[in-house]
């Protein structure tokens, strides 16, 4: 009975660790390069699951095959992450490097306001869900209970993409210029670096992260107008807790809200929402910089 | 007393304030009215932002002072002005003292996300617990009475005693504000270890600018509930503090008098926006707010300032501030 209970609550918080991991992994891109909390990161996250959702109801309607609904998915994503990551960058995040961090945060919340609305007006306020993608795997059943393959696609997704972002950074020449550009800007620059290339890439990479992860998040819920700023919340808990501007982090500190969530939905259900901010209060009160945080001088 | 230099556009809007009701129709008198408590709560966000900080959870505190009004009305049939107000600020101090002891620990990007993150739990405890809230469904407020006398919520009454607590609250802002205490939140967004090097606890600066703030939600919320007349969630939601750090950010936190001009361009342009564009209302929000971060970061008083010093230099612009 326990054992059991104990598999449930391990794979149910896989499951939500894999959500959680595709929604903070592209805020925590961003705030490493650039220092800056991207709070319009929720909408760019929104905006990849309409499209995403909206392309694929599309295809099942033309009555295309079901299975071209997970390129439909990808699409959504790309297309948005292409096309929000450039503008947001080039037009507004340019105007405010180097100022005070509220104006940062106050320019990507007004975006995130304008990007909010502009769902609305293009999708309407009724929600959009698209389920045959996720029915279309089917399921099958760990200790007696079943679960659908989707969820466990979502985990292989999560795994994916941060291998990859991983072997970026790491393994090429992109990643050496980022982390050069992090360590010292101005150095950066004289040793001949395209920094404010490398900021717009760094910034469309996040945004690429966030849209995509919205695309493939979607047909497991229901794409409904302003569940862009429970995203921003969430995935800002997440990277906290593992450290912000840390890929390595980034997954840390989404199996630990994950299996905590899990935790509290069977053993305590009244806790569910508050234990993840619980943790990260508690997290942050020993260590403030996050688990895998870099400790941050003060000025003098 | 030490009274404040008040300047010219502060002594025309006491003028036209207290001369509102005979001017004005009631429907501008009552987006006064609405102007004046978003003015107390919009002072909290502005002592936050003088010290550099950003709050996005200030509705924490605000729905806290009408859900004080919600309770009082629902449980004890209490609508008392002079009770309610003084109990909403202290159910907002309260809150912020033990919100505080863990917010007075971070600034900048954590100081924003934790206030964000408690006002959340605060708008999604008012939709669960809904057998105490109402819920979605929220409470009604009811007609406040003040010293037995009836006050509905669009009457000149109100509006006087709204204005009165308003500059009740504009002179205790200023009085802290020219304080060594007030000087050291000024001085937070410099330069925090020069503070601790004056023998001040940076801590115990944020800390006391923290309750304050929470103080003048509650007051917010209390005249906000009679006000509007309900109360409901969405008064802990994001947007909602949103609204506030609009307000903040369109007036300009440098002055006392910034919040008062933002509060009532934005109870203006809200009214307008409804009308011609009730869809896109966030995104209006946003869109002016871009232009003010890029193009005039302090807001309408840089305009006004702008303005006066152009006057000072000119031959008559100095016998009209004279």
């Amino acid at each position: 009975m326990t054992l059991q209970l104990l598999t449930i609550i391990f794979v149910d918080g896989l499951n939500y660790a894999a959500t959680l991991f595709l929604i903070s992994i592209g805020l925590t891109i961003v705030y490493g390069v650039l220092r800056i909390l991207n709070i319009s990161h929720g909408g760019i996250y929104a905006f990849g699951a309409y499209l995403a959702t909206w392309l694929a109801l599309q295809l099942l309607e033309a009555g295309l095959p079901p299975y071209l609904s997970y390129l439909m998915l990808l699409a959504g994503g790309i297309i948005i992450g292409l096309l929000t990551g450039p503008i947001i960058e080039r037009l507004f995040l340019r105007r405010i490097y180097g100022r005070d961090m509220h104006i940062q945060l106050l320019l990507t919340y007004s975006i995130l306001l304008i990007l909010d609305d502009l769902m609305k007006l293009i999708f309407g306020m009724e929600p959009l869900i698209v389920s045959e993608p996720y029915t279309l795997l089917g399921q099958f059943s760990v200790a007696g209970i079943s679960y659908s393959r989707y969820q466990f696609f979502l985990i292989a997704i999560s795994v994916l993409f941060g291998g990859c972002l991983i072997w970026l950074v790491r393994g090429t020449r992109f990643g050496k210029l980022v982390v050069a550009v992090i360590n010292d800007r101005e150095v950066s620059l004289a040793m001949g670096i395209n920094v404010n290339l490398i900021f717009t890439f760094a910034f469309t990479l996040g945004a690429l992260a966030a849209a995509l992860g919205g695309a493939f998040i979607a047909p497991t819920i229901a794409v409904v107008p302003g569940f862009a700023l429970e995203v921003v919340v969430l995935s800002f808990a997440v990277i906290a807790i593992g450290g912000m501007g840390s890929l390595e982090g980034a997954a840390l500190g989404a199996l630990i809200v994950g299996l905590s969530r899990a935790a509290a939905i069977h053993l305590y259900p009244e806790i569910e929402l508050v234990i993840i901010y619980l943790i990260m209060v508690v997290v942050l009160a020993i260590r403030p910089e996050g688990i895998f945080g870099e400790e941050e001088l003060r000025r003098i | 007393m030490n009274f404040p230099r008040v300047p010219i556009v502060g002594q025309i809007f006491v003028v036209l304030f207290l001369a509102a009701p005979a001017l004005f129709p009631s429907w501008i008198l009552f987006l006064l009215t609405k102007s004046l408590f978003m003015f107390i709560a919009v002072q909290g966000v502005a002592l936050f932002l003088r010290s550099g900080n950003i709050t996005f959870g200030h509705a924490l505190f605000y729905a806290t002072g009408a859900y004080t009004v919600g309770f009082g009305t629902k449980w004890f049939g209490f609508r008392e002005l002079a009770v309610l107000v003084p109990l909403g600020a202290l159910a907002g101090l309260i809150m912020a003292a033990l919100v505080g002891l863990i917010m007075a620990r971070y600034r900048g990007v954590f100081f924003a996300m934790l206030n964000l993150a408690f006002s959340m739990i605060m708008y999604a405890a008012l939709l669960k617990f809904y057998w105490v809230t109402g819920g979605t469904d929220g409470l009604p407020a009811g007609v406040a009475t003040l010293f037995g006398f009836q006050l509905r919520g669009s009457s000149f009454g109100f509006y006087y005693f709204s204005l009165g607590i308003a500059g009740l609250v504009a002179y205790g802002l200023y009085r802290f504000l020219a304080s060594p205490l007030g000087y050291f939140l000024k001085a937070l967004g410099d330069n925090e270890i020069r503070i601790e090097y004056s023998g001040e606890s940076v801590r115990h600066v944020i800390y006391v600018a923290y309750v304050i703030a929470g103080g003048l939600g509650g007051i917010s919320g209390v005249l906000a509930a009679f006000t509007i007349g309900h109360i409901v969630p969405e008064d802990a939601f994001w947007i909602q503090s949103g609204e506030f750090v609009f307000i903040a950010l369109l007036g300009g936190f440098e002055s006392i008098f910034g919040p008062l001009m933002g509060a009532i361009a934005f109870e203006f342009i809200q009214t307008y926006a409804s009308k011609y564009f009730p869809l896109a209302w966030q995104m209006t929000l946003g869109g002016i707010m871009l232009l003010i971060i890029i193009f005039k970061p302090g807001g309408l008083w840089e305009i006004y300032e702008g303005l006066t010093s152009r006057l000072k230099n000119s031959r008559w612009g100095r016998y009209i501030l004279e």
